[in-house]
């Protein structure tokens, strides 16, 4: 079998060569923990100080503003706990949207069996949310706004500016988890204007299990692991040097330089709309997500009449690797929250179908992509036609 | 090169069919694909899961017999045809008072029917494989169900409702191989599963008790009713028809000197017919929804063997066809308790020809 074809980079992506490099001397002579005083702590200090400063200086925040966690999930979790109970003196009211990661529902459930109230603001057809919605959404005792900068299933931008902007006037702290946008989308913490903002090292060819957050000076936030006073004290525990490593040379690598990071995601803005165009030729589906306010990577499709999982199955036969980007490939039966909630119909929700790109994914790749796509459809499609017993009172082979 | 896809329960049978499917591949046979079905949800977050066949336990070591054989592994999630097909048809069979066969349903709703048409469907497959005890064969131009080698382990009684079709894309690998020569072939393969348990219960009704299950799916919770004698005379009270299956024994609660079997179950008027056994004792019973595997009845008058449930002992008969689906069995020995809703499973030597549903006479 030939080398797969891999368009799932929005679930992780390939560790870069030059990461890998990078934390090497970290797993092996440069193993001393971080919190040591010996010779050996104060190297992996060193390299763990370097990495902070690295992604403090890609976000415009000062490094004491930067933590290093296990990742994207973990952020979410002490993000949205550790900010909404440092503010629950003034207030118990957490506002979402409707189309959030897991880890945001599960956060704020969490939050809401405290007594908490949790808002989550509908979204357009598109996934998009209206920052006047969010405002109105906004009651005396909101204290705290969650939402992801890009979506994972679908790849819709949120205007994140402007909803920093008017939950900042309002003194209302905000929660960005910027995982799926860190490869592509403005990064500036202040032009976000917003007071906390998560990322993670593997969607953008770094480690898995590492994760960074900034928490903007003056914020309070309470840990939620109790242990040493490690990372200012907000989140305990050894630090990962060789992760923070890792995770601070994929983001400099990804956005260190702003000429070739804007080269990239045109080139990849260019492969994902020529496979919309390929995409929009097959019967029976139609993109979902916002047209242009989406990712540079990410191409979402909804097919009538296929089961998601199968088409994925199917292409991963065919050498293609994608996702239904939601649980289901794990053989859940619940269908997606986030096209349900853009209002995409409940019979075309389980044929969903997500190919993201990333910076080693070839205009060939893509073409022979569309190929299999529409060939793989087309099998399903006609395998779901073929089923001659519905009912489970019909005599069988009588 | 053709591509089989092999049905994986995680139990010790079906890793073992896999695991030889994957073998003969590697010698340039067929392409095989791993595929384990979730059928039914697991406990709620945070909670060990029931393990039985089939939980999402089994599913784990499903995967992991899929890695070590060196074949892709898939998840299939049929909880809604599962559902409905096997589970809620259960609970339908009791509340019309006949025993429900949902090892058959499974497996002609959902792995020989759900997953031979997803398989082609979603991985180009030119057929499936279980790790069932039985044979196929072409034989006198038609594909033929046969008995497997192994007598005790024998499968076929629950697949009397394949069709040629069917037949043409199955694979048994088992079917010429004994339970031990599977466990010692695990075991050498460092199987995880080559220990696991056989599996006796139903595995959506992990205890063993269904009544629950009734109410959950039907909202039967069962009203008392008359336990009646051939003569009509009450001699106790039962929880709920539908907690009764015929040729019950147990669980009657009656103080009758002799044993007393549960003979019929009247729905309608809610009793509980009980018999001894030689009342329960039959020489001629009706079957319908019959089908016979290679297309045709050998007559419409034929001597076969009948079997009434699986691992009863199979009694020679004479069958004949009436109206359109119905099967007449007139038995040369008497029979014990044909239950409405099970199979009558007719066989000649080997070979299993087909069946019909045991109908109330």
């Amino acid at each position: 079998m030939t080398v797969a074809i891999y368009l799932d980079h929005a679930a992780t992506s390939p560790l870069r060569a030059e990461v890998l490099e990078a934390m090497l001397p970290y797993l092996t002579e440069h193993f001393g923990n971080a919190s040591s005083l010996h010779a050996s702590g104060r190297r992996a200090r060193q390299g763990l100080d370097e990495s902070r400063e690295s992604v403090a200086a890609v976000l415009g925040a000062k490094p004491r503003e930067v933590i290093f966690t296990s990742g994207a999930t973990e952020n979410t979790n002490l993000a949205i706990a550790g900010l909404a109970w440092a503010g629950s003196a003034r207030g118990r009211h957490v506002v979402t949207t409707t189309i959030e990661h897991r880890a945001v529902l599960g956060a704020c459930g969490n939050l809401e069996r405290h007594g908490f109230e949790v808002t989550q603001v509908p979204v357009d057809r598109y996934g998009q949310v209206d920052p006047a919605a969010v405002a109105e959404a906004i009651g005396p005792h909101t204290t705290l706004v969650a939402i992801g900068y890009a979506n994972n299933e679908v790849g819709t931008i949120q205007p994140i500016a402007e909803i920093g902007a008017l939950c900042r006037e309002r003194g209302i702290r905000t929660y960005v988890d910027a995982t799926q946008a860190a490869a592509a989308l403005p990064l500036a913490v202040d032009d976000l204007q917003v007071d906390v903002l998560g990322l993670s090292a593997h969607k953008i060819e770094g480690p898995k299990g590492v994760g960074a957050l900034f928490i903007r000076q003056g914020t309070n936030l309470i840990p939620q692991q109790a242990g040493g006073s490690q990372e200012r004290q907000r989140r305990a525990g050894t630090e990962n040097v060789a992760g923070a490593v890792g995770l601070a040379m994929a983001l400099e690598l990804a956005r260190g330089d702003a000429a070739a990071m804007a080269a990239e995601s045109d080139r990849q803005r260019g492969l994902r709309d020529g496979l919309i165009g390929r995409l929009a030729e097959l019967p029976d589906g139609e993109l979902t997500g916002h047209p242009t306010a989406r990712l540079p990577n990410s191409v979402s499709w909804v097919f009538a009449g296929v089961e998601g999982g199968d088409l994925v199955a199917a292409l991963d036969l065919e050498g293609v690797e994608a996702s239904t980007g939601s649980a289901c490939t794990s053989g859940s039966a619940e269908p997606s929250h986030v096209l349900l909630a853009m209002g995409v119909p409940p019979e075309r929700v389980r044929g969903s179908l997500r190919l993201t790109l990333g910076r080693t994914t070839t205009a060939d790749e893509t073409a022979r992509a569309a190929d299999l796509v529409a060939t793989c459809v087309a099998r399903v499609r006609a395998a779901a036609a073929t089923r001659p017993t519905e009912s489970a009172t019909a005599p069988a082979g009588a | 090169m053709a591509r089989i896809v092999a049905a994986m329960s995680g139990g010790v049978d079906s890793s073992v069919a896999a695991a030889l499917l994957a073998r003969e591949a590697a010698a340039g046979g067929d392409e095989v694909v791993g595929v384990w079905m979730r059928t039914h949800p697991d406990a709620g977050e945070g909670w060990e899961p029931r393990k039985s066949c089939c939980s999402s336990e089994a599913g784990d070591d499903a995967r992991r017999v899929a890695q070590l054989i060196g074949i892709p592994f898939f998840v299939l999630n049929v909880e809604a045809e599962f559902g409905a097909e096997v589970i809620d048809a259960f609970a339908d069979a009791y509340l019309e008072g006949t025993t429900p066969n949902p090892c058959q349903a499974c497996n002609q709703k959902i792995k020989f029917d759900l997953l031979a048409r997803r398989a082609v469907g979603a991985y180009a497959a030119d057929g499936v494989a279980t790790g069932h005890y039985a044979r196929i064969a072409h034989r006198d131009g038609a594909w033929r169900l046969l008995r497997a080698h192994d007598a005790a382990k024998d499968q076929t009684y629950f697949l009397w409702n394949l069709d040629q079709r069917q037949l043409a894309a199955t694979r048994f690998p088992l079917g010429e191989m004994t339970k031990p020569e599977v466990r010692a072939l695990a075991a050498e393969l460092a199987l995880p599963t080559a220990t696991t348990p056989e599996s006796q219960e139903i595995c959506f009704v992990p205890a063993g008790d269904y009544r629950a299950l009734l109410d959950e799916r039907r909202t039967y919770a069962g009203e008392p009713g008359p336990i009646v004698d051939a003569s009509g005379q009450q001699v106790g009270t039962h929880t709920g028809y539908a907690h009764y299956t015929v040729g019950q024994r147990r669980g009657l609660g009656l103080a009758t000197g002799e044993a007393a079997y549960v003979r019929e179950i009247r729905p309608a008027t809610n009793e509980i017919v009980i018999g001894t056994r030689e009342e329960l004792a039959t020489t001629g019973f009706v079957a319908d929804a019959r089908h016979f595997i290679a297309g045709e009845a050998p007559a419409e008058r034929f001597e076969a063997k009948v079997r009434i449930r699986h691992r009863s002992t199979d009694v020679a008969c004479e069958v004949t066809l009436v109206g359109t689906d119905r099967l007449v069995m007139e038995t040369r020995e008497p029979v014990w308790g044909p239950a409405p809703g099970q199979s009558a499973v007719l066989y000649r030597g080997d070979e299993c020809l087909g069946g019909g549903r045991i109908v109330r006479s």
